[in-house]
């Protein structure tokens, strides 16, 4: 049984329809990649799943039981969470409340402050600084971290390299590899389709609000995906035409 | 020697205000609400403990310490049904629905006790005047020692409580970000309930020291709101120990006032409020027209795909 099933989810944002029709599911564990181009509707799928947006009609249920009627920090209870696109840290407040205020959930797991510091070494000395003061990078491990510290079974990880410098990407995925092999189930939402496809297991690629791709990372040839991402051709994957 | 004592019953007077400012301060540095109906609360919260102490003879200090969990509950009550839906409609409805909270209460003051003016002075026995000798110029008197360290142990114990506790801490993060704080597992409205409920029973220990001190009627709430929000706005928004600066510069302001000229009291209050509100507006580079716009349009909301 899949830890988190989607089904025929519709979302809007006023006359938009933001997300039609979605079906997806992550299997306890499992590192799905979720890639589009922008506007694809990829960022309110997932603040649906996470609780920050309400759907429009569909089912989500989440180790077996329906979610959809939750409010967001009840979803964090149950294992769920979010590191939001632009990180939206607490920028008033030191990493070591941001991450606090999550751990407050008191999910009991692997990670509180001594284990996220293991994680990234580079916010050793930081962990006292107001969160708005911090690099970028410094910014995006803070925010992964505060979703880490809610002990997640289901890790929703939203462009996580978005407006960081190449080489501070480079560092978080490193930091992440222990991340990536912890048994946590992620859904990664990300740009760049090589660093998705390296660490991913299965791939979706969404297309103005549909999922018109899914299949198994390592089968997945760049070509299918490009024209997926481009909608080249509407008849591939699994496409459903109306 | 005149000028020491003044600022010397300006900064007992500023505790005072600090008491009174602190829970707007509250208010609007978490759900960003002004709320009208402050001073009044406070006049709410007074007319509770007179009706306690007139009712029942208890001491008003007891009296107090029934009324401050009732006025939690109002505040509560409050923020569910009334700040919760106006906030939603934007910027402008809280300002309304608390002014309309302000003429409610008011009113019903004005129905239920009339327009008679009350104190609590004659209830409190020799704490209403007895006073210390400092020198043989300068005096100071309990109750407004008194008021003072309630003042200054209820903002230093309110801000440890922000700083220290968990509770704390998610009402500083809901303060920033509701959204983003309901999904690292904040329930947001029961924080906002939370906030609204400390803000409103500190309102009853203003309240309690007002009658105390002086005399109240249906209709001295606005005017101690004035004074709260000169005091927040002097001290800045951010944290209470701002607060506590901006009511001691109003009281010491309003003291030293009142030693030039029998009407300087309240002028100079209010100078220094304008002065203070201006250097600030002049200084942070304020664009007035941006002030403007973003009231008309409410609070940022960042939302995308």
């Amino acid at each position: 049984m899949s830890l988190l099933a989607v089904e025929q989810l519709d979302a809007r944002h006023g006359l938009l329809k933001a997300v039609r029709n979605v079906d997806l599911s992550v299997a306890e564990g499992e590192i799905v990649a979720l890639v589009g181009a922008n506007g694809a509707g990829k960022t309110t799928l997932l603040r649906t799943i996470a609780g920050a947006h309400r759907p429009e009609s569909g089912r989500i249920t989440f180790d077996g039981a329906d979610i959809a009627r939750l409010r967001a920090y009840e979803r964090v209870k149950l294992g769920i969470a979010l590191v939001p696109e632009g990180r939206r840290l607490f920028a008033g407040l030191t990493v070591e409340d941001n991450w606090r205020v999550a751990g407050d959930t008191r999910r009991t797991g692997p990670w509180d402050v001594e284990a996220l510091l293991a994680l990234f070494p580079m916010l050793k000395g930081r962990l006292k600084t107001p969160a708005g003061l911090l690099s970028g990078g410094e910014q995006q491990a803070t925010a992964i971290g505060r979703a880490l510290m809610t002990n997640p079974r289901l890790l929703l990880l939203d462009e996580i390299s978005l407006g960081l410098a190449p080489l501070a990407i480079d560092n978080l995925y490193r930091s992440l590899t222990k991340l990536f092999s912890s048994g946590t189930a992620l859904i990664l939402v990300e740009q760049n389709l090589n660093r998705a496809l390296g660490v991913a297991t299965r791939v979706y690629c969404m297309l103005e609000g549909r999922i018109v791709l899914e299949c198994d990372a390592g089968l997945a040839s760049r070509q299918q995906i490009t024209e997926a991402y481009f909608g080249l051709r509407r008849d591939s994957g699994r496409e459903m035409r109306p | 020697m005149i000028w020491v004592d003044q600022v010397i019953q300006g900064t007992l007077l500023g505790g005072y205000y600090a008491l009174i400012a602190c829970g707007l301060s509250l208010m609007f540095g978490v759900m960003r609400i002004i709320n009208l109906a402050h001073g009044d609360f406070a006049v709410l919260g007074a007319f509770a403990v007179w009706l306690l102490v007139a009712r029942t003879g208890i001491s008003p200090f007891f009296a107090l310490a029934v009324a401050i969990p009732l006025m939690a509950l109002l505040g509560a009550a409050l923020q569910r049904w009334v700040f919760e839906r106006s906030l939603r409609a934007g910027a402008l409805v809280p300002l309304l629905a608390t002014f309309g909270l302000a003429i409610v209460t008011e009113n019903l003051l004005f129905e239920g006790f009339g327009a008679d003016t009350r104190s609590l002075a004659p209830e409190i026995g020799d704490l209403a005047f007895d006073s210390w000798t400092v020198t043989d110029r300068i005096y100071v008197g309990h109750l407004a020692v008194l008021v003072f360290v309630v003042a200054v142990v209820l903002l230093v114990g309110l801000q440890a409580f922000l700083k220290w506790t968990a509770l704390g801490r998610a009402i500083r993060a809901t303060a920033e970000d509701p959204d983003t704080a309901e999904l690292v597992g904040v329930n947001s409205r029961f924080v906002y309930a939370v906030a609204a409920a400390i803000a409103v029973a500190t309102t009853a220990i203003a309240g309690t020291f007002l009658a105390m001190r002086a005399t109240f009627d249906p209709y001295s709430g606005p005017t101690q709101l004035i004074f709260a929000f000169e005091a927040v706005v002097i001290g800045g928004v951010g944290s209470l120990w701002r607060t506590l600066i901006g009511g001691i510069i109003l009281g010491i302001a309003q003291s030293v006032g009142a030693q030039i000229g029998p009407r300087g009291f309240l002028l100079t209050g209010h100078i220094v409020f304008l002065v203070v509100l201006a250097v600030r507006l002049l200084l942070s580079g304020a664009d007035l027209g941006a002030i403007v716009r973003r009231a008309r349009t409410g609070p940022r909301r960042s939302r995308s795909l």
